[in-house]
């Protein structure tokens, strides 16, 4: 019959170790009941069981750590799991699964059972129950839900965020609309190294090793899993420019406008025309994101790359934007990320401009569906109005996945972002 | 404000029954001892010399009788006022008010409606024991075709009545015993008020109090209880029990996102059940913390003191059930 | 309303002086009094072949056999009175004037029906001749017909408030509650108690101490009066003069008149409680047959006078069946329309 896989519970997740079964040989277990707890990167996680039997072989021991996909679980015929209700494996290496015994009629039909078939007949494949098995089996622990108020659970729900995770201050200890609004706040607002321990700590004392694997998971299983296509357009930016001299003329240096605020909001606004690139594709289905919550690559010094996200990118000014912008480059390279920042951004934007690229191809980073790549801004020869002029410009491209979107609607975002960029005073 | 008075629930609900017999002259008022006797609980005291019998009318024991009565007044084109003495004794003309007064327009295909105003006393904490303590107002509002009003306040003591006076079918008005010899102060141009909303008489944001007539000031001292634990209560005055102002309650329990429904009546079957029920339908979502309700305990009221008053929803209950909705 | 046909005469449009003591034996009135108890006779005799056929449903309790009651005590009435009466209540309908289309179309559940086809047989009501039902809970119409009553004393309007209910009310509190304060406040109401002998199944001898209704009332200080309810001008007679004193200003006054229904209580009564000797023995009363017999042999009566009789009640039901069935049904969005006067009164 079936059986159960370490599932992968993110994207960057190659392997989990298996921390506690929850279930033993012979239970009973129904899609939906949770079987085990499952140590990952970011914690404790319970899984639970998609597909429903009675626990035949427990082929993982406690502790150990198996790839995401290995069989950790064989759901068995209930005959066949009295069989092997054997104690669970201890320790590493998982035994070499033993054959399952033969359905035996005979042996569970008792003197009741039906009229032994006739010869040359073969034998119906329905199992008999096995009712001593089955009764004398402990009974499985029932999946705990988590307690959670009606108003917790939708507003977690709108968040994205896991009513597990939470402390519960209200009835019973259950969560209360109010513990999700504080931890959403408290996410925002206070840095929570703990969480995506390889990312999510401060730069400094960053692992950079770890950082450059937890990456490298990540590009592999994108350009594994992801089937990019790759659209570029080159945009001229007089109009930018010059309302960018403009605005910047009465300003000291360090209050100055740059360039990529007026591409990170020309970014959010596009993706709002064009919200398809802008969210998440996971189990087979794309989920648009709550918000424009941009990854703003930022490189590491030592090899590193880091995309936190500026939340709500559409709503900021182009002010208040330039600020988050420093902000965040100043805190990925002084510490003092939030977790928040790292696991949220509903889409990337990567700019190589001031390393001399002239066009960007991006790896998507999973399970977003979009990296928007911006090049150096240039002097470049356009013909305006059939007459040949210098102008600055820049190329931009799209990364996407083509699961989602196609070319066609890549091109139509990238025209509606360039238009933007046409009338900064609007931005 | 100047020109405030000094009245209690009494003297406004006398001041609301006079001013409609002197506005109306379909106006009187029917029932037992509200004449000579000056009323039960001496509401109708002095109106008798004011107006004479045969619009401050005795009447027998006869409390179908005399409902009936008013029934039928009301459909040949009087306004009357019934007064039955109790609530307790409103089981002697169940079948006036629930067969008749409720029935007949929809009988009729809309030919005879019932312009039919009913007081009575209601509630329990007088030592009254079992068959004069019943809180069956919840009871009522089960009802179609009766409008059911529970005064709390003195504007609304005072205000209630013309407006139902006005209203073309039957409506019934319960008094809480305990309310009659509260003072307070009204305004002098208190008037007619509407009967159809519920009505915040505190702001909160925690957890809301949904009570009504004489719990109101129950449900109102448990608020200030609650702020000295910093626990901020609403507190919403039903005052009508049929048809419910499900808008306005559950407008305040989808900010506060939790619930007491505090009522004197049983728990089973009961309007705060009912209440309980509209908010599962229309905030479900909305809420943090299951409903919890304070009601009467289900036995017949007691007469000793200590037990009528364990029988009865109490402020310390009313604290308790809102500190559990706030996991406290 | 859809367009309905012309209600036949009665009483009201007669032209009689309602209010006269006595009644006016005349050969045209005796002759509209026979009229009336076979017009009674006809339609119900319909309903209760219509009811086999599943056009009337619910309970239908026939007055066959009190015909009498009804069309001599409608007599006395005028337009300003106002009848209460029970949910034997079609003869009462029909006597008082309610359109017998408009009758059949409420037993059929029709929009047309006089109570918008909600009440059905039971509930008949009808605000242009004052018919206030209809009512189903046995003596749960005395009070009203007080309360019309006293409405009509404290607002000094002519006319009283007639209010027919069977012996069986006599048991219930709200007969003697309703007698004493009719009394007490000398109010203009007519008791008139149809004493067909059964609550149901449960025959007087069963039920009450005292099986002299009248006797009750007369211990409230009611006037009250037992005519013999089989015949029909004995009955004009009394409610006459019953009705002549209430308008004087004397209070309230009983009559009980002593009568039988030929058939069961309802269409599904196996009549286990009386036998049929019984029953035999009351149909020798028979109003209707008493009339008629009593009219042929004075000479009053020509076959040719019956034959016209017959053919204008046969017209009439037949008009009155062929209105029901062309009724609609009300709207299910308006199931509620009903319940408050500010919706009913919408449209």
């Amino acid at each position: 019959m079936g059986e159960i896989r370490m599932p992968s519970l993110g994207a960057d997740m190659e392997s989990g170790r298996l921390a506690e079964w929850l279930v033993a040989p012979g239970d009973r277990i129904a899609r939906g009941d949770v079987i085990a707890v499952v140590e990952t990167q970011k914690g404790a996680i319970e899984i639970e069981a998609f597909e429903g039997g009675t626990v035949g072989r427990l082929e993982v021991a406690e502790g150990q750590t198996v790839p995401v996909g290995a069989p950790i679980l064989s759901l068995e015929e209930p005959a066949a799991a009295a069989a092997a209700a054997a104690p669970p494996p201890s320790g590493a290496p998982a035994p070499t699964p033993e054959p399952a015994p033969a359905p035996a009629p005979e042996r569970v039909s008792q003197p009741t059972a039906a009229p032994p078939a006739p010869e040359g007949v073969p034998q119906p494949a329905v199992p008999s129950p096995a009712p001593a098995a089955v009764e004398a089996a402990p009974p499985s622990r029932a999946a705990e839900r988590v307690r959670a108020s009606p108003a917790a659970r939708r507003l977690a729900q709108r968040f994205g965020m896991d009513l597990a995770a939470l402390t519960g201050s209200g009835p019973e200890d259950a969560v209360v609309s109010a513990d999700v609004r504080r931890a959403r706040e408290a996410e925002r607002q206070a840095p929570t190294p703990e969480r995506r321990a390889p990312e999510a700590g401060r730069a400094r004392g960053l692992d950079l090793a770890e950082m450059r694997k937890a990456i490298a998971a990540a590009m592999a299983r994108s350009k594994r899993e992801i089937p990019h296509f790759y659209v570029a357009t080159q945009v001229d930016l007089k109009a930018a420019a010059d309302w960018l001299a403009e605005t910047n003329a009465a300003r000291p240096p360090d209050e100055r406008m740059l360039m990529g605020a007026l591409f990170l909001k020309a970014t959010a606004k596009a993706l709002l025309e064009h919200s398809v690139f802008n969210g998440t594709f996971e189990d087979g289905s794309a989920r648009p994101g709550d918000g424009v919550h941009i990854g703003t690559a930022v490189a590491i010094r030592g090899g590193g790359l880091i995309a936190p996200a500026i939340h709500d990118c559409d709503r900021l000014s182009l002010d208040a934007l330039m600020a988050r912008m420093r902000d965040l480059v100043a805190r990925v390279r002084g510490g003092g990320l939030r977790s928040s920042e790292l696991t949220d951004p509903t889409v990337t934007v990567s700019s190589l401009g001031d390393r001399g690229v002239e066009t960007l191809f991006g790896i998507i980073y999973p399970p977003q569906v979009a990296l928007i790549g911006f090049g150096r801004v240039t002097e470049t020869v356009l013909a305006v109005e059939g007459a040949p002029v210098v102008r600055p410009a820049v190329s931009i491209s799209l990364a996407a996945d083509h699961r989602v979107a196609d070319g066609h609607r890549g091109g139509l975002f990238l025209r509606t972002l360039a238009s933007l960029l046409q009338e900064p005073q609007s931005l | 404000m100047s020109g405030m008075r000094e009245t209690t629930y009494r003297e406004c609900l006398r001041e609301a029954i006079r001013e409609a017999l002197q506005r109306d002259p379909r106006v009187f008022l029917m029932g037992e001892d509200v004449g000579h006797y000056g009323g039960c609980y001496a509401v109708s005291k002095g109106l008798l010399a004011e107006f004479g019998e045969e619009r401050i009318r005795d009447t027998p024991l006869s409390e179908a009788g005399f409902t009936g009565a008013g029934i039928g007044a009301a459909i040949a084109g009087m306004r009357p006022i019934v007064e039955i003495m109790t609530v307790n004794f409103s089981f002697l003309a169940l079948d006036q008010i629930v067969n008749n007064a409720a029935t007949l327009l929809h009988m009729s295909g809309g030919a005879f409606n019932v312009p039919l105003v009913i007081r009575m006393a209601t509630g329990a904490g007088r030592q009254l024991a079992a068959q004069h303590s019943h809180s069956m107002e919840g009871w009522y509002a089960h009802i179609p075709g009766l409008k059911v009003l529970t005064p709390a306040t003195l504007e609304d003591a005072r205000g209630m009545l013309w407006t139902a006076l006005e209203d073309p079918d039957p409506v019934l008005i319960f008094e809480h015993v305990l309310l009659y010899n509260r003072s307070g102060t009204l305004s002098p141009e208190a008037g007619p008020v509407e009967i159809v909303k519920a009505a915040v008489r505190r702001e909160g944001s925690d957890v809301t109090l949904l009570a009504y007539g004489g719990s109101l000031f129950k449900a109102l001292d448990a608020a200030e209880e609650l702020a000295m634990a910093a626990i901020s209560a609403e507190v919403v005055d039903l005052r009508v029990l049929r048809p419910l102002d499900t808008a306005t309650i559950a407008a305040s329990v989808a900010k506060t996102r939790r619930a007491v429904v505090v009522d004197e009546g049983w728990r089973s079957g009961g309007i705060s059940a009912e209440i309980s029920t509209r908010l599962m339908e229309e905030v479900f979502w909305e809420l943090d913390a299951p409903i919890e309700r304070v009601c009467g305990v289900e036995v017949p009221v007691p007469y000793p003191a200590h037990l009528e008053q364990a029988s009865l929803p109490q402020v310390p209950e009313i604290v308790a059930a809102a500190k559990r909705t706030l996991g406290r | 309303m859809s367009e309905r046909p012309k209600a036949e005469e009665t009483t009201l449009e007669a032209g009689e002086d309602f209010t006269a003591s006595r009644p006016h034996l005349s050969r045209a009135h005796l002759l509209d009094l026979l009229h009336q108890m076979l017009r009674i006779r006809r339609f119900e005799d319909r309903c209760a072949e219509l009811y086999t056929y599943e056009k009337i449903r619910g309970f239908l309790h026939l007055y066959d056999g009190e015909e009498a009651v009804a069309a001599g005590a409608m007599r006395a009435l005028g337009p300003d009175d106002w009848v209460v009466a029970t949910y034997r209540e079609h003869g009462h309908a029909l006597a008082r004037g309610v359109p017998m289309p408009e009758i059949m179309a409420e037993m059929f559940g029709k929009a047309e029906g006089s109570s918008r086809g909600r009440g059905g047989s039971m509930h008949i009501f009808d605000r242009a001749h004052n018919f206030l039902g209809g009512n189903a809970i046995v003596g749960g119409g005395l009070p009203l017909a007080v309360g019309i009553g006293l409405a009509k004393r404290m607002r000094g309007e002519p006319g009283l408030a007639a209010c027919f209910f069977g012996e069986g009310a006599a048991a219930e509190g709200t007969f003697h509650e309703s007698l004493n304060l009719a009394a007490l406040w000398k109010l203009p109401v007519l008791f008139v108690c149809e004493n067909n002998q059964y609550a149901m199944g449960t025959a007087l001898r069963y039920s009450e101490s005292e099986t002299a209704i009248a006797k009750k009332a007369e211990s409230y200080r009611v006037p009250a009066a037992a005519v013999d309810g089989m015949d029909v001008v004995a009955v004009e007679a009394a409610a006459r003069s019953a009705a002549h004193a209430i308008r004087a200003g004397g209070g309230p006054q009983f009559l009980e008149a002593a009568t039988y229904r030929f058939r069961a209580h309802s269409m599904f009564d196996a009549q286990l409680y009386r036998d049929k000797a019984e029953v035999e023995q009351w149909r020798a009363k028979d109003p209707i047959a008493r009339l008629r017999g009593w009219l042929e042999e004075s000479g009053a009566l020509h076959a040719q006078d019956l034959e016209e009789i017959d053919s204008r009640i046969e017209a009439e039901v037949a008009e009155a069946v062929a209105f029901a069935e062309a009724g609609t049904w009300e709207p299910v969005e308006d199931l509620t329309r009903f319940v408050h006067s500010a919706a009913a009164r919408r449209r």
